[in-house]
This record gives structure tokens, C-alpha cells and sequence, in this order.
């Protein structure tokens, strides 16, 4: 059966723009059932100050089932909150307790710009994609998909890695700021494939690459695997560090071919 | 003279759905052989809008790029991979008889129109049959990791309202990998410079010229500005609008607005009644909830629904001996059993509800219990094949379903209704194009599982690219509108005085109040059960209420940056419209059909009775200037390969 709990004292971050100066700003919430979520606590929250004429706390959030990676969130400075393996859409008051004090804040890192309060602009993921995340296999002409038998063991293991959804949890994680965890996961998908092995090298140097350009650089802290809501390993980082150390070789063998 | 007949001699626009010759299964390759083409080099002077990057839309843009069109790609999340086409769990259907149990393109053709209960377009339904082969080929070479067996070939699974297992699934999250998959492959043209992507950017009206769809009107979520974007082609890929029930399985964004604003503008707007209310959701547990969520169809495979027979039963699940459970599903459906399609398992859950067997805290579920299953192949393969479903669930429920039978119901999932396409995927308006669930055409009343990721890549991978094609070619080196235009400084003034007055109303209720209780509405009298007086009911509360929002509305902020407020505002506003003409097309639609379910046409037994006399057609309704007055248009249906029955899953 549902609690009420009473009393949860939020303090949230609130910035109006990429520019201005942030600061907290507390807010009590007075009686909310533990079989609400996270966001559902912010909904009622937001609700009430667009009804006492003040502006509500923007937060980015959609699908609410924990797999389309818009939300995010500092919960009393872990990623996503003290639940593992979840994300904050997914996580539940039960969780907490009565005159429980929160703090919440957006993702904090430089490739990762503060939009307004609790939003940021996470562009930058998908410009590693851009630069190589894909297999390419234009539209049509694809053979019969049971052409290639994929072992099990490697089709699960591709899943395990796959299932990375975007979220920033494991850069907001870091101390530095890295998305090695993130970009890792794409590389260990596509490279573990059969059918990913004709841009192998090609892809994880020019997405490492890219993710150099915007993020910091990895020292093993492993903070990333702990806040990842997809339980992601970071040996996914290994795999990647391998086959950049490959490809270093690989792709300049084949430029001495030309 | 049939209703039908009647009512399509007062056809206001002129439909045609521009099926081409031949029998069913020779139309799509008559269709390709006889379609213009635009020859490579002259491919890059077209530009396509793609408005949506789901499944459809993503693999549209990336599609349309692939053959040299320059594409606009727009979406309102932070980034292309977000759509909601990412939530769906359970798989995606393909005719490739990999099992050998004797399924064929024929096969799916027929279980989607039957399951549609005979209100679909038999042409679209068996092209959709026809590529769906070619679909799991195009996602298997992309990368998608499909379960596979020992071997190494695909597994496949079992889906609602089949015999055949032809369903393929990446665990419990094929759509994520699917649209994944579309996703890197857009990305991909988005490095290359074939797409230009606008992210955090809503669409909020269509400009139409001499007739011509010829741009959009954007408004940039993020700086609140307000911009044109002028182009040959604007494709429609914006998703249902579920979220008009409020609670429902769709994400908070989900909205109807870019169908809505096309249909304004003289989209007709087809079967709105036909509404998708999902059997397994996990019910819903207190009045603050803001979405409710599916549990994946795929679950019936192995789980087995029941209700005590007793309505006062207080026990737990467990100790409720075996001949005091209803396994209502079995008993009333041998045949297909716990698989029997989503509208009929939705309504018979709905109706042990209301006999007073419902369980759990607030009484508003049934069991769905895997005891049997987990006894029958053991705790590890239910976990290896459900596990992430399990937890999920527990999460959100609070209780273990390897100890404690899941509790679910029925809830507001998918739309059949849409903007009305003929068969190329173009609306009655030149130039403007709705893919995947943002059109009407496959599913009839109903959709089977696993037929919306189908239907998603079917229009964008193997549909639009050649359809598109065929529509542009005439169009070259002909002179289009640009921004400059009048009618796209019309619209973006229009669309910045309605934003403008959201925020001058300054009433006292949020747009989630309006929201919430135009949802309320709906559900009550619009939802998996529908009568004359409650939707007459029905139509006469939604225009109050929504006189309401028009004065008592408070939107705080302002227009020039982020502001979620006022995004919902206009997003409520398109809801209010579009439910009055739910209701309206559920009231004019006197039969039961699949989803939509009018208590007073059912069989003695309590399954839907169609009127095929009368109502074998699509409602295509055109915009009348107020959302009370729309106008009724109809497409008859003509069904040459199948012969219309009476659905039966028994």
C-alpha cells in the first residue's frame, strides 16, 4: 500500500540562461505519495508555481520508462540518483523519506552546456555518431539476414553494449568530464559484428577522435560504469582503447597501400 | 443505397486513394514499374522536409539523403535519437517463414486486415506485407542485435492475433535497437551534409500555396524564435496522438500538433475513433500519475491471464486455488488463447474490472501470472527472455513478478486513426506526405503487435523513397515559393500571435489541469467502450471545458527562451480540437469495429458487430472552420483478395 510522505525540501538549481548566474532555490514539497516518481514529485512542484504565477523548473524528461535517455539529473550529487541501474524517470519517492532535504542540479560539464535550469544541450554525443557510429549499409540491397549466422554469445554481447541510451550520466559522472564510457558502448556494438568489421578501424579512430574534440579524457575512474542506468561495463573502454591502438597501425598500412 | 454510398456523393474533396491496376499482390511492382524517376544528377535540387525522426522519419531522411535529395530534418527533442518509437518493447513482424511454419506474405497481409477487422486499405496492407522481409535484411546489415539462437540464426517469437512465429526482437527493446539502427544511418547523412538537422525545434503550422504543400513554420524551442523553411516535399512523421486520453503509454511529448496544424490547413483527417487501448499496462496507482506503462505483449507468450472467480477475494495470488481462477482469456478464446488481439483481451480485462474481480490495492487490475511458465522452463529462461520487463516492473510496482503475479490493465497506447494518405503516403494536399502512425493507412481499426515498427521503416525505407520520387519529378526546373512568399510570413504571424496569446490570457489553471481533465473526458466516454449518450455527453463537455482553457489559462514565462509551459499550451489546444472530432467520429461511426467498441452493436456474446453495409469505408474528415462543425468525407473500401468475415479468435 501507498505512504505520504511529508515535508521533502527540494533544493534545485535554477539558471536562466547559458550565460547567467545560476543558484539554488528551495521549494517544500508537502505531501506526495511514495508510489509517485521523481518527476512526478517535479510535475506536482511546477504545477504549483505556474498556478502562484511563477515560472516552472525546466527539466528535460520524455518517454518515462527509463529507455529514451532524455532525462537526467544530480540527485544529491550522483547521476540519476541513489538508485542503480536506473534512471531518474524510473526512480520512485519510495526511495526516500519524510523531511528528506534533495538536492537537484543539471549534468555539470564543459562539452555540456547549461540551456536553463536543469537542461543542457547534449550535442555533442551525437556529433560522435556522426563521425562514425554506424554501419554503412544504404538503403536496399541488403542481403538475406540469415546469410551471416552471428553466435549467440557475440549477438548478446553487442546487445549488452547497445543498449547505451545517450543519456550523459556516465560524463556528468566523471571527474573529468569524459565520454569514453558512452562512445566505448557504440564501438563494442558495431566492432563485436560481423557485419561491423568493414569500418572497424576506420570508425574508432575518427569517433575517438571526435569525442576528443569535446569531452575529457579518461583516467580510469570508473565513476561512468557505477552511474550508467544501463549497468554499461567499462570494459567496453578497453575494447576501444585496443582497436584505437589498432587502427593506429591498420589504417596507416592501408594509406601506404594507395 | 448503402450509408456509404450516400455519404460519398457528398464527398466536399475529391479522394483518390490512386491504387494501381492489377491483383493485390501485383500493385506495388506495377506501381515501381510504371513511377517517374528523377535522374541522380537532378536529385540534389530537390529539397524534402522530414518533420519527426522516429523510425519512419529517421529512415526517410537518412533514405531520401542516401539518393542525393537535400533534406531538412526537424525534431523537438535535444537530439534525433529521443522519439518515441525508442519505448517499444516487444518486436517487429517480418513474413520470412524462417521457422517453417507456414507463414508467407499472404499470410501477414491477411492476419493484419482481419486483425484490422476489415476497415484497412487491402493495397497498403499486403506492400506492407511485401517489404517487411526486406526490412529485418536492411536492419540485420545496419547492425540491429536481434536474438539469435544457439546457431546463429534469428529467433523469432510469437505476437497477438498470429499462429505463426514471425515476430524478431532485440530482448525487451526492439524499438530502441531499431531506431538506433535508422538513427546511425541518419547520422551518418547528418556528417555527410545530406541532412541538415534542426533539433529542439517544433513544428507549429504547414504552408500551403496555390494548393501546394510548400513549407513549414518552426519554432525554436530553445530561443522561442519563430522561422520559415521553404521546400519541395514535407514529409509528416510526428507519431499518434494517444496523449489525448492524458494517461497513456506514449511519452510526455507525444502530440498531435504537426497533423493537427497540416489538417487545419486541409489535410483531411482520417478514422480519429480508432484508438488502440493496450491490455498490458501497469494500472495506475495514484491520482498525481503522469503516464502509465506498457508491459510488452510479448509477456502473453508465457504468462497466463487471470482474475479470481470470486470478486470478494482478499488472499494473495498464491494461495488461490486453481478452480477458483477465471484464466477468462483461455476459457473465451481457446484457440488463440492469452494471445488473442489487444482490442478484444483490452475489453474482456475491462469487463472482469467492472464485475468487481479486479486485484490489487485499488481493484483496477488482472493477473498476469508466470508461475506456470517459470515452473514449466525455469527461473533462468524467463529471465533471459524477460528479465528487463521484470525489473522494470518492479520498479515501478514495487513487487517481484518471479514471486508475485504482475498486475495490469488496459491503457491508451497506439492510434489507427491519422491524417488520410492514398496510396503513395500523400494527403489530399500536393506535396505534403504522413508516415507511420501519423497516417491512417495499414491497420484498420486495429493494430496486431509488432505491426507499428513494421509500418514505421515499411513507409520510411521502402515506401517514401520511390513514392516521393514520383511526385517530384514533374517539378523540375519549375520555380517554388521560397520564404520570401507572403503566405509564410501569414503563417509565422498567425503562429506568434496564438503563442502571444496563451501567455496574455493569465488565467489560474496550468495546461496540465486542462490537460488532465480533457483526458478524463475522453477515456470516460471515448475510451475501450463508447455509447450514443456518453459521447453526446461527451461533446457537450470538451467545448466547455475547452472555453475554459481560452480564458482561465495561466502560462507563466515568456515566448523568447525555453519555456515547457508554453510548448504544452499549444500542444493541449490541439488536443482539445482533436477530441471533439474523436468523439464526433465515434458517434457517426454506428457499428463496432476492432478498437472502437460501441456497446450498443455487439453479438450476443459481447464481441463487436460490424456493419459492412454501411460503414465499409474510411471517415476522412475535412476542417469546417470550428472544431465542432468538421465535414464528413468517405473512401469506400473494396476488398478483392479477402472476403470479409467475422473476426473470431475463439
Amino acid at each position: 500500500m501507498s505512504n505520504h510522505l511529508k515535508n521533502i525540501t527540494l533544493r534545485i538549481w535554477r539558471q536562466a540562461g547559458p550565460a547567467a548566474k545560476g543558484n539554488f532555490e528551495t521549494h517544500v514539497v508537502d505531501e506526495i505519495t511514495d508510489e509517485a516518481s521523481f518527476l512526478e514529485m517535479l510535475d506536482i512542484l511546477n504545477d504549483k508555481l505556474v498556478t502562484e504565477g511563477k515560472e516552472a523548473v525546466v527539466f528535460d524528461h520524455d518517454c518515462r520508462e527509463g529507455i529514451c535517455g532524455t532525462c537526467s539529473l544530480m540527485i544529491d550529487g550522483q547521476a540519476h540518483g541513489p538508485q542503480r541501474g536506473t534512471a531518474t524517470c524510473q526512480l520512485h519517492m519510495r526511495q526516500f523519506k519524510s523531511n528528506d532535504t534533495i538536492t537537484i542540479e543539471p549534468w555539470r560539464a564543459s562539452a555540456f552546456p547549461i540551456i536553463k535550469d536543469l537542461m543542457v544541450d547534449r550535442s555533442a554525443f551525437d556529433r560522435i555518431i556522426e563521425s562514425g557510429g554506424y554501419i554503412t549499409a544504404d538503403t536496399g540491397g541488403a542481403p538475406d539476414a540469415n546469410l551471416i549466422p552471428i553466435p549467440k554469445v557475440i549477438a548478446d554481447a553487442a546487445m549488452d553494449s547497445a543498449e547505451c541510451i545517450g543519456c550523459g550520466a556516465c560524463v556528468a559522472a566523471c571527474p573529468n568530464g569524459a565520454a569514453n564510457l558512452f562512445t566505448g558502448a557504440k564501438i563494442a556494438h558495431l566492432s563485436r559484428l560481423p557485419q561491423g568489421q568493414a569500418e572497424r578501424y576506420s570508425r574508432v579512430e575518427s569517433m575517438v577522435e571526435t569525442m576528443d574534440d569535446h569531452f575529457g579524457s579518461c583516467t580510469s575512474h570508473g565513476e561512468c560504469e557505477a552511474a550508467c542506468p544501463k549497468e554499461i561495463s567499462i570494459d567496453v573502454i578497453a575494447l576501444m582503447n585496443k582497436d584505437f591502438r589498432k587502427a593506429k597501425f591498420a589504417n596507416r598500412k592501408d594509406l601506404a597501400r594507395k | 443505397m448503402t450509408l456509404t454510398d450516400e455519404l460519398f456523393a457528398k464527398n466536399t474533396v475529391k479522394l483518390d486513394s490512386k491504387i494501381p491496376d492489377g491483383p493485390v499482390a501485383d500493385k506495388w511492382d506495377n506501381y515501381k514499374e510504371n513511377m517517374k524517376l528523377v535522374n541522380p544528377n537532378n536529385k540534389r535540387k530537390f529539397k524534402v522536409i522530414v518533420v519527426g525522426t522516429g523510425l519512419a522519419g529517421a529512415s526517410a531522411a537518412a533514405t531520401l539523403a542516401e539518393l542525393g535529395y537535400q533534406v531538412d530534418a526537424f525534431t523537438f527533442h535535444d537530439s534525433a535519437r529521443r522519439a518515441h518509437s525508442i519505448a517499444a518493447q516487444g518486436g517487429i513482424n517480418g513474413a520470412k517463414n524462417y521457422k517453417g511454419d507456414g507463414d508467407s506474405v499472404h499470410r501477414l497481409f491477411y492476419d493484419t486486415v482481419k486483425g484490422g477487422d476489415f476497415r484497412a486499405r487491402e493495397a497498403n496492407v499486403h506492400r506492407l506485407a511485401q517489404v517487411s522481409v526486406d526490412i529485418i535484411d536492411q536492419m540485420v546489415a545496419q547492425g540491429v542485435p536481434f536474438a539469435r539462437e544457439y546457431g546463429g540464426l534469428l529467433d523469432n517469437r510469437s505476437f497477438g492475433g498470429a499462429q505463426v512465429s514471425r515476430t524478431f526482437y532485440a530482448r525487451g527493446q526492439t524499438g530502441q535497437q531499431l531506431l538506433l539502427g535508422a538513427y546511425q544511418q541518419f547520422s551518418r547523412q547528418v556528417g555527410l551534409g545530406g541532412i541538415s538537422l534542426y533539433n529542439r525545434s517544433e513544428l507549429i503550422d504547414i504552408v500551403v500555396i496555390d494548393g501546394r504543400a510548400s513549407g513549414i513554420v518552426v519554432r525554436d524551442l530553445v530561443t522561442g524564435e519563430i522561422t520559415s523553411h521553404a521546400a519541395h516535399a514535407v514529409v509528416l512523421a510526428t507519431g499518434g496522438y494517444g496523449n489525448a486520453f492524458f494517461l497513456s503509454t506514449n511519452a510526455m511529448a507525444c502530440n498531435v500538433t504537426a497533423a493537427w496544424r497540416a489538417h487545419r490547413k486541409g489535410a483531411l483527417f482520417a478514422n480519429p475513433c480508432y484508438t488502440q487501448i493496450h491490455p498490458t499496462c501497469i494500472p495506475q496507482s495514484d491520482d498525481s500519475q503522469s503516464k502509465l506503462t506498457l508491459m510488452s505483449e510479448s509477456l502473453r507468450n508465457d504468462g497466463r491471464v487471470w482474475v479470481p472467480v470470486n470478486p470478494n477475494e482478499t488472499r494473495p495470488a498464491h494461495e488461490v486455488p486453481e478452480e477458483e481462477r477465471d484464466y477468462y482469456l483461455e476459457r473465451l478464446y481457446p484457440s488463440f488463447g492469452n494471445l488473442a488481439p489487444r482490442d478484444i483481451s483490452s475489453r474482456a480485462a475491462k469487463r472482469a474490472v467492472d464485475k468487481g474481480q479486479g486485484v490489487g490495492p485499488k481493484k483496477n487490475g488482472v493477473y498476469l501470472d508466470f508461475s506456470e511458465a517459470i515452473e514449466r522452463l525455469g527461473h533462468d529462461v524467463v529471465q533471459e527472455r524477460y528479465g528487463n520487463l521484470f525489473e522494470m516492473y518492479e520498479r515501478i510496482a514495487g513487487e517481484n513478478p518471479y514471486e508475485t503475479p504482475m498486475r495490469i490493465y488496459p491503457a491508451s497506447h497506439y492510434t489507427m486513426g491519422g491524417l488520410w494518405v492514398d496510396y503513395e503516403l500523400q494527403t489530399n494536399i500536393p506535396g505534403l506526405y504522413a508516415a507511420g502512425e501519423a497516417n491512417f493507412s495499414d491497420h484498420g481499426a486495429n493494430r496486431l503487435g509488432a505491426s507499428a515498427l513494421m509500418q514505421g521503416l515499411a513507409d520510411g525505407y521502402f515506401v517514401l523513397p520511390y513514392t516521393i520520387g514520383n511526385g517530384l519529378a514533374p517539378l523540375l526546373n519549375k520555380p517554388m515559393p521560397g520564404i520570401d512568399h507572403p503566405e509564410f510570413k501569414a503563417a509565422e504571424d498567425a503562429a506568434r500571435n496564438r503563442y502571444n496569446a496563451y501567455l496574455a490570457i493569465n488565467g489560474t489553471k496550468s495546461p496540465d489541469y486542462f490537460h488532465r481533465e480533457l483526458g478524463k473526458i475522453i477515456w470516460d466516454y471515448c475510451g475501450m467502450e463508447r455509447t450514443e449518450e456518453g459521447l453526446k455527453k461527451a461533446l457537450e463537455l470538451l467545448p466547455a471545458l475547452y472555453q475554459e482553457f481560452k480564458t482561465d489559462l495561466r502560462v507563466t514565462g515568456s515566448g523568447d527562451d525555453m519555456n515547457q509551459t508554453l510548448e504544452k499550451a499549444g500542444r493541449v489546444d490541439d488536443f482539445f480540437q482533436l477530441g471533439m472530432l474523436m468523439c464526433r467520429d465515434a458517434l457517426d461511426r454506428k457499428e463496432s469495429c476492432g478498437g472502437h467498441f460501441r456497446a450498443e452493436y455487439q453479438t450476443d456474446e459481447g464481441e463487436a458487430l460490424r456493419d459492412d453495409v454501411n460503414y465499409c469505408h474510411v471517415a476522412a474528415w475535412q476542417w469546417g472552420g470550428d472544431p465542432m462543425t468538421p465535414n464528413l468525407n468517405v473512401e469506400p473500401l473494396e476488398f478483392e483478395a479477402v472476403h470479409l468475415a467475422t473476426r473470431s479468435y475463439k
